[in-house]
């Protein structure tokens, strides 16, 4: 399966199967449109295909492109085989816990419009983990991580600075015994910045190897949606404390993460913002959210949503060539050691390596999964879990979902979040549709700017 | 070669046979946290 598309310039042609990306001229772009698969090569380029671009290429050029194309195809890099179904379809994983999304606060101190975690309640009341619990969930992740090294702890709500000092607790116990067992703990933080002060960055700088700071965009994007309980705007409190803190980290190893919805689909704008507010790693998402909401983006939407990732891509690049560039986490791909296919089959890894554990130790498959008791897993104090829900998540991956098959995008997205789809269709396996839409459009710019970096050097 | 420029190592299939060993970061730990973006994320096993 190939996809071929034009963007900045440049024709973009990808191999799905292998993984590989070509720049290709006219010729051979145009020439792709007569080639079906499976391609079988010919001693010269057909009559067909002759005489379909006669008008426009001379009939050296012709030959040639035709020559190449058997060429790349030959290398393994075009039209090349899914071998990939047998490895999906014997899919054994055998997975162990690797990361856990701690909510240690079921509370927050901003009301943000669109917040699907209920305002921080994730829909069973205002709570706090004790350390005792954050402690246990550690126990568990080091009993249940196998001969896992790595194991990651985010640190989630709510809002997690509202329950600070057992965060330092969990880490420096998370630590001790890291050292005992021979696990190396990452933690990350995910917080909207109200409460961060000196104290706080200096612990957060030294413990945490990424920080995810909450922000929308300009102040009014930001304020219309994340505001405090009193209706007050979040902007000026955190910019300038994420502007230190971001600084304080060298301009990496976090990332201003924001959330885009139907009251600015113009979103472009915002990310630029933040770009300008000197923040060189940004993340800016579509909102998630049933149709029924105000705020919510629709099939209505993805002309406008395209459009502006394309004008963001334009000045995205128009910045990295004018020695100014920034990240954009949607943009990034890594076209040369990204992950393996076994990591592309399978995604995020929510139900069996990712789970998220609640304020009193319950554990569901995700953070979005927090709240729908249908999805209980068991506790922590329990020290294991429903193994059904367990095989149902693990044995999930891009050839279970008959959506992703003709897809060019799957690898690169791993068929898509497990909470959209069963959210919107009820089901893990069947992707969230408007979601995908996004995710094509931005895979899409992602390649075209590695290409063009990569030409450019 | 003159009508195209290849601009990766296509080693999707070699990663099939060796890879899988699970080191590498839970994507959704990253940033997004909403949506599964797994391309921009790096092999532990890359130098």
């Amino acid at each position: 399966m190939i996809h071929k598309y034009k963007q900045l310039g440049l024709n973009i042609v990808m191999d799905v199967y292998s993984g590989a990306v070509h720049v290709v001229d006219d010729v051979m772009f145009d020439m792709l449109d007569y080639i079906l698969e499976p391609f079988m090569p010919e001693s010269e380029c057909p009559e067909y295909i002759k005489e379909g671009l006669k008008d426009e290429y001379s009939a050296e050029e012709i030959e040639e492109s035709y020559a190449e194309i058997c060429a790349l195809v030959s290398a393994g890099q075009l039209f090349t085989d899914d071998c990939y179904a047998d490895i999906a379809t014997n899919w054994n994983k055998q997975s162990v816990v690797k990361a856990l999304c701690l909510h240690v606060a079921h509370d927050c101190n901003l009301r943000c419009k669109y917040c699907f975690a209920d305002t921080g309640e994730f829909h069973g009341g205002r709570s706090l983990m004790s350390a005792e619990v954050g402690k246990k969930a550690i126990d568990f992740v080091i009993n249940n991580s196998g001969s896992r090294r790595n194991i990651e702890i985010d640190y989630f709500g709510g809002e997690p600075l509202m329950n600070f000092e057992v965060v330092k607790e969990i880490t420096e116990y998370a630590k001790e015994q890291g050292k005992l067992h021979d696990k190396n703990f990452r933690f990350t933080i995910t917080t909207n910045g109200i409460l961060l002060n000196d104290d706080i960055m200096d612990y957060i700088n030294e413990n945490m190897s990424n920080v995810v700071l909450s922000i929308d965009g300009t102040k009014e994007t930001n304020d219309k949606v994340r505001y405090r309980v009193d209706g007050s705007g979040s902007y000026d409190t955190i910019v300038p404390k994420f502007q230190k803190i971001a600084e304080s980290r060298n301009q990496d190893n976090y990332y201003v993460r924001g959330t885009f919805t139907a009251y600015n689909v113009d979103f472009a704008k915002d990310v630029i913002h933040l770009a300008d507010l000197g923040f060189k790693q940004t993340s800016v998402e579509p909102v998630v959210a049933p149709e029924s909401e105000d705020y919510a983006l629709t099939e209505a939407h993805v002309e406008k949503v395209c459009a502006e990732y394309d004008k963001l891509t334009d000045e995205y690049v128009k910045r990295y060539d004018e020695g100014r560039g920034f990240n954009f986490f949607h943009f990034m791909v890594d076209l040369d050691q990204g992950p393996c296919a076994i990591k592309r089959l399978s995604g995020c890894g929510a139900g069996h390596e990712y789970l998220a554990v609640t304020p009193e130790g319950d554990i569901y498959p995700c953070h979005q999964f927090v709240g729908n008791t249908d999805f209980k897993m068991g506790n922590v104090s329990e020290g294991k879990i429903d193994e059904n829900i367990k095989n149902h998540f693990e044995r999930s991956n891009v050839y279970t979902k008959e959506k992703c098959s003709n897809c060019f995008a799957k690898f690169y997205c791993s068929g898509g979040c497990s909470a959209n789809a069963y959210n919107f269709n009820k089901d893990i396996n069947k992707p969230y549709e408007l979601a995908c839409e996004f995710q094509k459009k931005r895979l899409e710019c992602a390649i075209a700017i590695e290409a063009h970096k990569k030409l450019s050097k | 070669m003159k009508h195209v420029q290849t601009l990766n190592n296509a080693n999707l299939k070699n990663s099939a046979k060796h890879g899988g060993c699970g080191e590498c970061q839970t994507s959704c730990q990253s940033a997004c946290k909403t949506s599964c973006t797994v391309a921009n994320q790096k092999c532990e096993q890359a130098n």
